[in-house]
């Protein structure tokens, strides 16, 4: 266990204490407690960057399961390191941000940050771990705070409603992941993604490789909300704003992107990888901008944006990858889309964090987020306006804010598309720059709407709940040092390139790492008059006069059917999976144990049986079998004629006194076979279960045997006769052939030597196989829970009823 | 507990206040042998629940509740965590979960004595059979 171990599992190992803090601090607010962390493992990252700039990779192992070669590898390079940076930084900042955002007298603070600190660790944990079992158990980690954490207000419906989606789709997505990773090990025999990596070359043509390549991105595609999985952030936008801040627009989504990013090294170079994640990217980005600007809800118009964002992003790593396989006289020619997508990464996270606080700030001052409600705050909140106007501004790529360079980078990066001569580009590959030329004018227009409707226009204040005012001033620190960080960014982005961007980049495309060991990224805002900059002033053009009659073409929206989206499908396969679940287990849950038990016996005898006839495995022979004394023949009859009593008793009580004599007869054969223990043991089991016979039988109806058909008998009858033939026939072909050696003779010679004891079957029970009596004992206490639960539920419905 | 049933039993009840410390002694006998001779956390377990099931035959069950004062579900989880325990217990040692080991001490009155850390699982099981039997038993017997 190193620090760095400890760093990403700190968040967790807080969140056990911060119940207690939250129920002996009342006074103070929880957040105060949690935001030292982030800060301090900003801090700590930080110190990361010198080792990364200059190429030093940090690897520390525990080991955790190293028979099945899953270790818990942590890994820092340039991109992970990045990560790790915006995980902590925005996490201060959110935590900051949630202090004023969540009241302490009305929410319920300690739930809210054990969330928070769960999905902060399990983030973390994703983008430092090498290994991909240990990638995947915190991936999955983070889809469960999500879900918690969108489900935080789960009084709403909505909140569930969303909640669910976002836990069915992108745990749907890992799951498919953890195929890819599995398929990986197949191919590498190895998790660790470095070993992977090493070893590229000689699996390119397995032909697991391309499908290991979709399983792989459909875990990306879910988390980072690509099309046609996008529908679950919108509804995700039910979670606190600070939570909306923090996961579903800075962090968690951009996961997806991670592991695209991480899995560049491996699978890009193959026109699969470049076809798939780009176009699903570039389309990601034209639909979520064009659907964005029909929402009326703040909050859905910056939800759509970040689909749209993430599909940009995605998209320039997809083209990216292109680089690997084309030949240019100038190395950094095709890698600016990568540069791009990580510098973009970088900024959308400021700007989008520093919006979503803004819109949380406008929620929590007015009381909606509706823009039909909204307008003219501009002079009630002269701040919050500055900060929209800085974010908004530097979304829709205007100088002098970080989104203006990003959205050049991309737009050089979509143009040289249309040089490459590779992967056949030449056929759809116009389809690119058209895309993002689009896409970006939509994003225009919803950026002027986002900031314009809300704080231009006719203010209304009858249609709000609150009166509008300034947000305190510790709601404002963070979006702040967001926005300033929107400018900054702009003024100095070599800052970021010399030290973030360039390890970065070298992490995702390390192959075409020149000779001295980095790349070389300068980022200048001006370019002169190239292609970029003209579709930039056409997209302000257009963009401006689309703004301007959005109320005269608004109504394209109406054309694409409502019975057609993407949502009613995902509602419509939801209840049908419902209904026909619900269908198929009415079929066999008859509600009658002798219904259950008849099908448990009826396999029983015809998968034994098969197993019996197929292998051959009858035989029979007196060979090594003890003499048949009179003892034992005399219990044999007397268990008979229990058992025969049972079936023809007139009433329970005898029915159960005669089960208890064949119990208690099996127990002297015990005796006699000198199985001391199995005696006793069948002694009490039987003595403790007449005693719960009894007190069943009291609740019982009347007991009545004529009104049973013929051929409910005769189904019985057969069952009954198969299940004591097949268990005859193994019990005979057991003993009359020995295929292997008695496992007794090990138990026989270690139980005293390696366990200490001379009682072989306790030893056996508690050391050696001790693991299954944990796991004994743990049914039984399941199902003394269960007993206890129904019978204890039933007795208050009926109190009630 | 038949509450139609209005029998004398004084000689099966006076009988049962002497059987049950015998029966209760014998399974705690049984479960510290296990280790050499026949018994252990099971039978134990089973034996001390049987000695409750014959308190509860001739006692109604309120009488029973109210003497022993018991939650056998709680006995039951700390049961499973005392297993549990002990089986992260080998963690400390660096060794694989559930590890056991053992060793011979002089205790006063004693003489040599076996410790073994399988006595300490073998509780955990002990108290999770009790409590599971005496949860499914009280249970059933309650809903009347």
């Amino acid at each position: 266990m190193t620090l760095l171990h400890v760093a990403i599992l700190s968040p967790f190992l807080l969140a056990i204490f911060i119940p207690f803090l939250y129920k002996f601090f009342r006074q103070v607010h929880t957040g105060w407690f949690v935001l030292v962390l982030p800060i301090l493992l900003f801090i700590y990252f930080v110190q990361f960057i010198e080792d990364s700039m200059h190429g030093h990779n940090i690897r520390q192992t525990v080991e955790w399961i190293p028979s099945l070669g899953i270790n818990f590898t942590a890994y820092i390079d340039g991109l992970g390191l990045l990560f790790a940076l915006l995980i902590s930084g925005i996490g201060a900042l959110v935590v900051l941000y949630s202090i004023y955002y969540l009241s302490k007298d009305k929410e319920q603070l300690n739930t809210f940050y054990v969330y928070l600190l769960m999905f902060m660790g399990a983030m973390l944990g994703v983008v430092l771990s090498d290994n991909l079992i240990v990638l995947y158990t915190f991936w999955e980690f983070t889809s469960l705070s999500s879900f918690l954490l969108i489900g935080y207000w789960y009084k709403r419906e909505k909140s569930r409603y969303g909640a669910q989606k976002s836990m069915i789709i992108t745990i749907f997505g890992g799951l498919l992941m953890l195929g890819g990773f599995i398929m990986l090990y197949i191919m590498t025999n190895t998790f660790s993604i470095r070993e992977i990596i090493s070893q590229v070359p000689q699996i390119t043509d397995h032909q697991l490789f391309v499908p290991a390549l979709i399983l792989v991105l459909f875990g990306a595609f879910t988390k980072s909300a690509q099309f046609p999985f996008y529908i679950w952030l919108p509804d995700a936008m039910e979670a606190p704003t600070p939570v909306s801040a923090y996961l579903h627009s800075a962090t968690m989504v951009k996961a997806g992107i991670y592991l695209v990013a991480r899995f560049s090294p491996v699978f890009a170079g193959t026109p699969e990888w470049f076809w798939i994640v780009s176009l699903f990217g570039i389309f990601t980005m034209f639909w979520g901008s064009f659907n964005a600007v029909k929402q009326t809800d703040l909050k859905g118009i910056l939800a759509f944006s970040t689909v749209s964002q993430l599909g940009m992003i995605m998209s320039m790593f997809g083209i990216g990858s292109a680089a690997l396989v084309l030949d240019s006289i100038d190395n950094s020619y095709y890698t600016v889309a990568t540069l791009a997508a990580i510098f973009h990464l970088i900024n959308h996270a400021t700007f989008k964090g520093s919006l979503f606080m803004v819109v949380g700030i406008i929620d929590h001052e007015t009381g909606t987020r509706d823009i039909r409600k909204l307008g003219g705050l501009m002079s009630l909140m002269p701040i919050t306006f500055t900060i929209s106007i800085i974010g908004a501004f530097s979304m829709a790529g205007l100088p002098p804010f970080n989104g203006f360079l990003s959205k050049e980078m991309f737009f050089t990066s979509m143009i040289r598309v249309l040089e490459m001569d590779v992967f056949n580009v030449e056929t759809i590959g116009l389809l690119f720059p058209i895309f993002a030329w689009i896409g970006s004018i939509f994003t225009f227009i919803y950026s002027m709407v986002l900031v314009f409707k809300t704080f231009t226009g006719k203010y209304q204040p009858e249609k709000l709940k609150k009166k509008p005012h300034e947000a305190p001033i510790g709601m404002l620190i963070s979006p702040i040092i967001l926005a300033s960080l929107v400018i900054i960014f702009f003024f100095f982005p070599n800052i970021l390139a010399y030290t973030i961007i360039e390890p970065a980049m070298a992490s995702v495309i390390p192959a075409l790492l020149g000779d001295e060991g980095h790349f070389h990224v300068h980022i200048s805002p001006w370019h002169g008059f190239t292609v970029e900059l003209f579709m930039t002033i056409g997209v302000v053009a257009l963009g401006i006069l689309g703004y301007l009659s959005l109320t005269k073409w608004r109504s394209v929206y109406g054309l694409f059917p409502e019975k057609l989206t993407l949502n009613k499908g995902y509602n419509a396969a939801l209840e049908q999976l419902d209904k026909s679940s619900f269908r198929l287990t009415r079929f066999y849950m008859t509600g009658f144990i002798r219904d259950y038990l008849a099908y448990i016996f009826t396999f029983f005898i015809l998968i034994l049986g098969t197993s019996l006839v197929l292998t051959d495995g009858f035989s029979f022979s007196l060979a090594d079998t003890a003499p048949v004394g009179i003892y034992e023949a005399v219990l044999a009859i007397v268990m008979v004629i229990g058992t025969i009593t049972v079936l023809f008793s007139k009433s329970r009580l005898t029915a159960i006194i005669a089960l208890g004599s064949v119990g208690y007869s099996l127990s002297l054969f015990f005796v006699l076979f000198r199985a001391p223990d199995l005696a006793l043991t069948q002694l009490c089991v039987e003595t403790v279960s007449v005693a719960l016979f009894l007190l069943c039988f009291y609740h019982l109806p009347e007991f009545k045997k004529k009104e049973k058909k013929l051929h409910f008998k005769l189904t019985n009858l057969i069952i009954s006769l198969g299940v004591g033939t097949i268990v005859t026939l193994i019990a005979l072909s057991a003993n009359s052939q020995r295929v292997s050696e008695t496992i007794s003779t090990y138990f026989v010679e270690n139980s005293y030597k390696l366990a200490g004891g001379k009682n072989m079957v306790n030893v056996i029970l508690v050391d050696f196989r001790g693991f299954d009596t944990l796991f004994e004992i743990t049914v039984l206490g399941i199902a003394a829970l269960g007993i206890f639960s129904m019978i204890r539920l039933q007795v208050r419905k009926g109190e009630e009823g | 507990m038949k509450k139609n049933v209005k029998t004398n039993d004084v000689i099966f009840q006076t009988a049962t206040k002497v059987v049950v410390f015998i029966i209760i002694i014998y399974s705690l006998h049984l479960f510290f042998s296990g280790h050499y001779t026949p018994g252990g956390g099971f039978i134990g377990g089973l034996m001390t629940s049987s000695a409750f099931v014959l308190l509860l035959l001739a006692f109604d069950i309120k009488t029973v509740v109210n003497t022993l004062q018991l939650d056998y579900i709680k006995l039951t989880a700390v049961g499973l965590l005392i297993a549990v325990l002990t089986g992260i217990g080998s963690f400390a040692f660096n060794v694989p979960f559930l590890t056991h080991t053992f060793s011979y001490v002089e205790l006063p009155f004693l003489g040599e004595t076996a410790l073994a850390t399988a006595v300490l699982f073998d509780l955990g099981v002990y108290l999770v059979v009790i409590g599971v039997t005496m949860t499914i038993i009280q249970t059933i017997g309650e809903t009347e």
